[in-house]
């Protein structure tokens, strides 16, 4: 890296861990593209009823 | 803000190098706007276009013109291309006629957009193992044989069976199911996976204990058929255990047949139990626990980035870099990194977030941007004018409540000068016509009738803030989730209801008045405890995001547990990793490394803590605006199998020792003996030590490789090598390692019979005893959570009930304590592999950052506030959950006086002290009594 780096960032994959991983960095000063294949973000997880070990609604 | 969402994309290529790549992006057309669609469903409503829903797996249908789900963000119809008539055959083009803004666009072209980034994550997930063209799972020809997802849609209330079971043979309600684990996982013959896919133990033994709720009238009968339960993660043999009380059955088993039932009707099932009998049992309905694939463009993408896969094709990492590709600037976080459960997947993801923060550190702040809002305007004085919105939120509360009749009631109600009924008022449009009324008809108060301010409020906030007003003159009524989820069958109550609800909003929206948000400095510096290798890596991630970071440990060197470890199981030399983090300790300028320092007391809260380090006799002081807690775990000492009485009876961190020592005396045992559970899964340790079996079969794989000729056992439970840790345990057994499972009530025996170490266990397969005669017994003992008590004293953290610091929430927030400022990493939380270790370490110091990266945090006003009516009786202080409040002396008058004083940032604004209170000395802010019996009487009334 010669110059500066970009300050902004190409994350892949809206589910859970592309949207924590989204959060975290925009939350830290950085710029963040999130480039989801389909028509909206949420991945498998939105797909799922409830959760161990709280049995939360995964939504 | 600062997270740009481009949909229906997908990446075309990568050019240029970590700091400065080049990625072209191409976005598929939605053929809907998404600035003018409204989400009003029209256009579903009335495409004649049906095919079967992927996100109900199918076992629905869907429209051409569709969403995806109810809570799809972005809130925006699109249209499926292969599926759209007008699309493939050129007429049609109802959803056009239909739609009420003019959102459908079908001469909609793709776009290729250029962005210019410093790196790369990608979480593209998984792809669900598909059981069709298996004969003996008999998925395509059996109808009452499912898949796991299908069976979580049909347990969802948002499925499509609104969360009744069902069989798709008859559609009675099945009271015995089946379920079938490692379904394409640990299985070679009819897939590529030769890798456990780590979730699938868990959610069958979930969808088992669920399905006891959703059978009409309870219980039912669940079977779950597995090979090994691999309940390895925090609280899961816990719930393993449960599930076994409420009445799941456990079968050690791999069916091999599957049948249609009598009359096509079920399944029967034949399967050979472990001691070799053959059965034949009906179940009503069998579900098939699938396993995670790596993506289906994980080969385009490795070959697009240039990266290397593993040979199950997930992508190649190393235990000490564990989300970095072989691409330098390219990350991976979730199950593309391995198959993973979803706290590993967010843990991963804050790791991945880690890395770029380090590498872009140069940058941060340069492209993001901090929302600005206009001057707020004075409303002191002013009359209350008051604006209330409705929404329908499309059917799901318009379907149960008469949403007209409630905007109507609302508009008769004092105070209120503008109503509207709105089929989204979350929605982007909405927002803009909100402000708008706000400045129109000079709104001062709003009111939504809507959902859950704990999702919502945040967004009706800043519309308010964007127009100046302030934001805390806003109430919400939850009319959806308290009102038309709950009362579907009773409409017309509903309605009542729907307008009580919206009459005490307003009600107390009247005595809503303007309130600052809090903002606290934060000291940009962390401190972390404990420098094993998660604390190591926590620092060194935190300094190489510039932070300056205070070290300490409470032994005179670096290293931790770590040090004295031998190999990871992908055969990297840990003890020269941890030398190498030592050094960079001692050399990085912005560590400060305080070997035999131990955190003596704290005070603070979230950015401005101080700490006193005590070292030996000395005392110091550190300000730190955020504390990671790395403080490991140690090895349970065994009292059993003659430990300690016998010196060829050793534990795995002791032979590790050996091998180091003396590779030649080890090379020439003639039999080596594992037993595994040592300490853990009992009645003392209720809980897996996760490292254990993964270790032993490296081990016995070593050994093996090391002299093929000696014989090598291993004694085990569940044999519990996750992920794709699974290919060791084939090259155990290929190598020739014996395994022999032992149960609980038949634990193996030790005995030292004329100078030899006899060990006796009984064998399940054969039903017979088997006698061992080992020259070297190793134990797999427990990891047992170093001490707590000081930091749950000091921070008032948490710890579970097997001494582990508790996280925030045990899916979503893995890496956050449950005090704010407070990170968790290593084996403090729970017992983890080295490359897990490493990732958490890096995680925790990327939700640090979150905080050192502002000068100030933003905190809500919605805390406690002391007023000139407290007399210090103290009856508050020990009720306050967060210990926000102390007691305070002042003097007037040649007096002294008593009074409390809370600490706004700690408070939470949970009101307990407000309702102790005898006399109104301490009061919530925005819950003031005043506003709350206005609400109550307006019920009343």
């Amino acid at each position: 890296m010669a110059n500066k780096p970009v300050g902004s960032v190409l994350l892949a994959g809206g589910g859970i861990s592309g949207i924590q991983a989204a959060l975290d960095m925009a939350d830290s000063g950085y710029y963040v593209y999130l480039v989801e294949k389909s028509s909206g973000i949420g991945g498998t997880m939105a797909q799922l009823d409830k959760t161990f070990p709280t049995n939360d609604c995964a939504m | 803000m600062n997270i740009e969402l481009l949909t229906l994309s997908e990446i075309e290529s990568v050019e240029g190098e970590k700091g400065d790549f080049t990625v072209t992006v191409k976005k598929n057309p939605r053929f809907i706007d998404e600035e003018k669609c409204i989400a009003c469903g029209l256009c579903a409503e009335k495409c004649p276009r049906k095919i079967d829903d992927e996100y109900n797996e199918g076992l629905n249908k869907r429209k051409a013109a569709y969403i995806k789900y109810g809570q799809t963000v972005p809130l925006k119809y699109a249209i499926d291309p292969e599926n759209c008539i007008f699309q493939t055959r050129g007429k049609c083009g109802v959803c056009q006629k239909v739609c009420p803004t003019g959102a459908i666009d079908h001469e909609m072209k793709a776009e290729y957009v250029s962005l210019n980034v410093g790196a790369v994550v990608l979480s593209p997930g998984f792809k669900p193992f598909s059981p069709r063209g298996i004969d003996h799972y008999g998925y395509d020809e059996i109808p009452d044989v499912i898949t796991s997802l299908e069976y979580e849609r049909m347990l969802s209330a948002s499925g499509p069976y609104m969360g009744h079971i069902k069989r798709l043979s008859d559609g009675s309600e099945p009271k015995k199911i089946a379920w079938i684990q490692c379904v394409g996982s640990r299985n070679t013959n009819c897939s590529d996976n030769g890798h456990c896919s780590s979730v699938c133990c868990m959610y069958a033994i979930k969808q088992a204990v669920m399905t006891r709720d959703h059978i009409e009238g309870g219980g039912g009968e669940q079977s779950i058929f597995y090979m090994d339960m691999r309940t390895d993660g925090k609280e899961y043999e816990r719930y393993f255990e449960e599930s076994k009380n409420k009445g799941v059955r456990y079968e050690r088993a791999r069916p091999h047949t599957l049948l249609k039932g009598p009359e096509g009707v079920g399944v029967t099932m034949q399967y050979t139990t472990e001691s070799g009998e053959q059965t034949d049992e009906y179940f009503d309905l069998v579900v098939l626990s699938i396993g995670l694939e790596a993506p289906e463009d994980a080969m385009d993408l490795a070959a697009k980035f240039g990266f290397d896969l593993t040979k199950f094709k997930f992508a190649e990492t190393s235990s000490f870099d564990p989300v970095t590709t072989t691409r330098d600037g390219v990350y991976v976080t979730g199950a593309f990194h391995s198959p993973k459960a979803i706290p590993q997947s967010v843990l991963a993801a804050s790791t991945a977030a880690a890395e770029v923060e380090k590498d872009l550190v140069e940058s941060r702040g340069t492209l993001a941007q901090e929302k600005t809002f206009p001057q707020e305007t004075d409303i002191t004085g002013q009359e209350p004018r008051i604006g209330v919105f409705v929404c329908s939120c499309g059917s799901n509360i318009a379907g149960v409540v008469d949403v007209k009749a409630v905007t109507e009631y609302a508009a008769g109600l004092d105070g209120v000068v503008f109503t509207e009924n709105n089929m989204f008022t979350c929605s982007t449009d909405t927002q803009d016509l909100i402000a708008e009324k706000i400045n129109e008809k000079g709104l001062n108060r709003v009111v939504i009738a809507a959902c859950t301010p704990r999702t919502h409020e945040p967004l009706f906030q800043e519309t308010l803030q964007s127009t100046g007003l302030n934001k805390y003159m806003i109430e919400m009524a939850n009319i959806r989730n308290q009102n038309s989820w709950v009362h579907p069958s009773e409409p017309e109550k509903a309605t009542e209801k729907a307008k009580d609800q919206v009459r005490m909003a307003v009600s107390k929206v009247r005595h809503n008045y303007s309130l600052e948000d809090i903002e606290v400095n934060v000291t940009r510096r962390a401190l972390v405890v404990g420098a094993g290798l998660s604390g190591m890596s926590a620092a060194l991630n935190l300094a190489g995001q510039g932070y300056e970071t205070v070290l300490i440990e409470k032994e005179k060197t670096a290293g931790g547990v770590a040090a004295d470890l031998n190999e990871t199981a992908r055969g990297e030399k840990i003890p020269q990793k941890v030398q190498k983090l030592a050094e960079e300790i001692e050399s990085n300028e912005f560590v400060t490394f305080y070997p035999g320092t131990i955190l003596n007391s704290v005070s603070g809260s979230v950015g401005s803590f101080t700490g006193e380090l005590l070292s030996g006799d000395d005392t110091g002081t550190v300000e730190f605006g955020v504390c990671v807690l790395a403080t490991g775990a140690h090895a349970h000492t065994p009292d059993e199998y003659l430990y300690g009485q016998d010196e060829r009876v050793m534990t795995s961190l002791q032979f590790d020792g050996l091998v180091k020592s003396s590779p030649e005396e080890v090379k020439n045992t003639g039999s080596a003996v594992f037993i595994q559970c040592v300490g853990s899964r009992d009645e003392n340790r209720p809980y897996c030590s996760r490292v254990c079996c993964v270790q032993s079969v490296k081990k016995a794989v070593m050994l093996k490789k090391m002299n093929p000729e000696m014989d090598v056992f291993i004694l085990y439970r569940d044999i519990r090598t996750y992920g794709e840790n699974e290919d060791l345990y084939k090259q155990a057994r290929d190598l020739g390692v014996i395994f022999i499972r032992y149960d609980l009530d038949k634990k193996p025996v030790v005995k030292n019979s004329g100078g030899r170490l006899e060990v006796e266990a009984f064998d399940p397969i054969v039903q017979l005893p088997v006698s061992i005669s080992a020259d070297r017994l190793i134990l797999a003992t427990a990891i047992v959570p170093n001490p707590a008590d000081s930091f749950v004293n000091m921070f008032k953290c948490g710890v579970n009930a097997d001494g582990f610091l508790t996280e925030a929430h045990p899916k979503l927030r893995p890496v956050d304590s449950n005090v704010d400022g407070v990170f968790l990493a290593g084996m403090c939380h729970y017992p983890k592999p080295v490359d897990e270790s490493i990732a958490q370490g890096r995680a925790a110091a990327s939700r640090a950052s979150v905080i050192l990266s502002k000068q100030h945090l933003k905190l809500d006003a919605i805390k406690s506030h002391v007023t000139h009516n407290c007399d210090g009786c103290a009856l508050c202080l020990d009720i306050c959950p967060y210990n926000a409040i102390t007691l305070t002396e002042y003097e007037e008058n040649g007096r002294t006086h008593r009074r409390i004083q809370t600490d706004k940032a700690l408070c939470k604004g949970c009101g307990i002290c407000a309702a102790t209170c005898p006399k109104e000395g301490v009061v919530v802010n925005g819950f003031t009594n005043r506003q709350i019996k206005a609400q109550v009487e307006s019920l009343l009334n």
